[in-house]
């Protein structure tokens, strides 16, 4: 059965997807709030969300 | 806003311009054939003699044809009138390890059979592998799922990727060379391109190495992080030029690059790093014995993810790029086709950004495992 497999690969794309927007969301926020530690933010931000899409990655190419 | 708004005008005149130009590129099929066989000579003489074969999958093709690695540098292709498709390229040499050294120039393999002979031995390149075969016309035999029998000798070849790692290789050294040159004559002062690459080697000295892995040890760290940012960001870039190349969408590459990281971790870590793997400081008992295993797969987890993350981004950004461009051949219309021309100009820029994005963070996560390589805990932390 080929569709489960595609399903899957497709529910985790969704997952990393909300998780790399709320990352995104909540760096917005904080940048907001403050934005002398801008730098900081998008330094952390970007380490997150390379974490999440590693598993995003894994997802597509397990199918 | 630094741009004055004359530029930006002229520049956005000038586009709409051109896009007439190239949204009608040849609504003939052969103008995607010429495309579909860049990178193998032999190859697609083969299919051609076959049922012509429809756009789409012409550009699958091609797309797979252009993530592999080949034994030959093939700049660009085309087809004459008489339908005969040309190669301008150069080969590449072919080391093996059989019985001895065998090399030879990858231009013997341009043969009906693909097959070379060398020394009275005959090696036959098969999708893109080389294999031992008896005689001149030797096939490859197969087994039940497909997979060749033959014998395959040890391939140290010089390919494409390979080309290409010596070239960026020698531009490293050339341009860094020169650089360091250059601040001793003029008093550590940047002149020329070190004005450019000035800023980006001390943000990777004051924004990635000293705040992950300390004022202290971050010295030792620092050249092979400058190497690894500019070696990936520098063959990210290359894999953009309509050259072709493919070097860190290659996972044999990123693996060796994290493999890299991970030896470095390894065997420069200190006594805090190996305990907080095998007996993490701070946690009840039964605690230590379920994180011990979780935390040594943990080593392992990390160089793999960092492989996988520059091997997947880059060919995902590749064949996303590709895909847009051969929807032009696809639609072959005024309107279908300047819409894939703006889609693929956009996603190159973002893949321009996408190749240093991906250069900082394999650096960035590199500096970080070294970071907790060798970091010192007060362990009167650990009790709070």
């Amino acid at each position: 059965m080929e569709i489960p497999k595609i399903v899957g690969a497709g529910l985790v794309v969704i997952g990393a997807g909300i998780g790399i927007g709320r990352i995104g969301g909540s760096a917005m926020d904080a940048i907001a709030r403050q934005p002398e530690a801008t730098g900081k933010i998008q330094t952390a931000m970007l380490i997150a969300a390379a974490l999440i899409e590693g598993i995003g990655f894994a997802a597509l190419f397990a199918v | 806003m630094v741009l004055s708004k004359k530029p930006l005008h002229f520049f956005i005149a000038a586009l709409v311009a051109f896009l007439p130009l190239v949204s009608s590129a040849n609504p003939e099929v052969d103008s995607t054939k010429v495309a579909a066989g860049t990178s193998h000579a032999i190859e697609t003489a083969h299919e051609e003699s076959d049922e012509p074969k429809d756009v789409k999958t012409e550009i699958k093709e091609f797309i797979d044809h252009h993530l592999k690695d080949s034994y030959d540098f093939n700049i660009f292709g085309y087809k004459d009138e008489a339908g005969k498709q040309h190669h301008v390229g150069f080969p590449l040499p072919v080391i093996l390890v059989d019985n001895g050294l065998q090399v030879f120039s990858s231009s013997k393999f341009h043969n009906d059979n693909e097959v070379a002979e060398v020394n009275g031995v005959f090696y036959k390149l098969h999708h893109g592998k080389i294999y031992k075969v008896d005689i001149a016309d030797g096939e490859i035999t197969m087994d039940e799922h497909h997979h060749a029998t033959n014998a395959k000798p040890l391939d140290f070849s010089i390919t494409k990727n390979v080309f290409m790692i010596f070239v960026v290789a020698l531009i490293m050294f050339l341009l860094f060379k020169g650089l360091a040159k250059s601040y001793a004559k003029n008093g550590g002062i940047a002149k020329g391109a070190g004005r450019l690459f000035e800023p980006i080697v001390l943000y990777i000295r004051d924004d990635i190495a000293i705040p992950n892995i300390g004022e202290k040890h971050y010295k030792k760290y620092m050249s092979y992080l400058l190497t690894i940012f500019f070696f990936v960001w520098f063959l990210n870039i290359f894999g953009l030029t309509p050259l072709g190349i493919n070097v860190t969408g290659n996972i044999a590459v990123t693996a060796c690059l994290a493999l890299l990281t991970f030896l470095i971790t390894t065997f420069t870590a200190k006594k805090d790093y190996w305990g907080h793997i095998f007996w993490m400081p701070g946690v009840p008992v039964p605690m230590k014995i379920i994180l011990a295993p979780i935390e040594l797969l943990g080593i392992f987890i990390k160089p793999f993810a960092l492989m996988i993350r520059l091997y997947a981004n880059i060919v995902a950004g590749h064949i996303v790029l590709m895909s847009l461009i051969g929807l032009m051949f696809v639609f072959k219309n005024w309107i279908g086709s300047s819409l894939s021309f703006l889609l693929s100009f956009a996603i190159s820029l973002i893949e321009i950004l996408v190749a240093l994005l991906q250069a900082y963070i394999f650096t960035m996560l590199s500096a970080l495992y070294f970071g907790s390589a060798v970091e010192e805990h007060h362990h009167e932390e650990a009790h709070h």
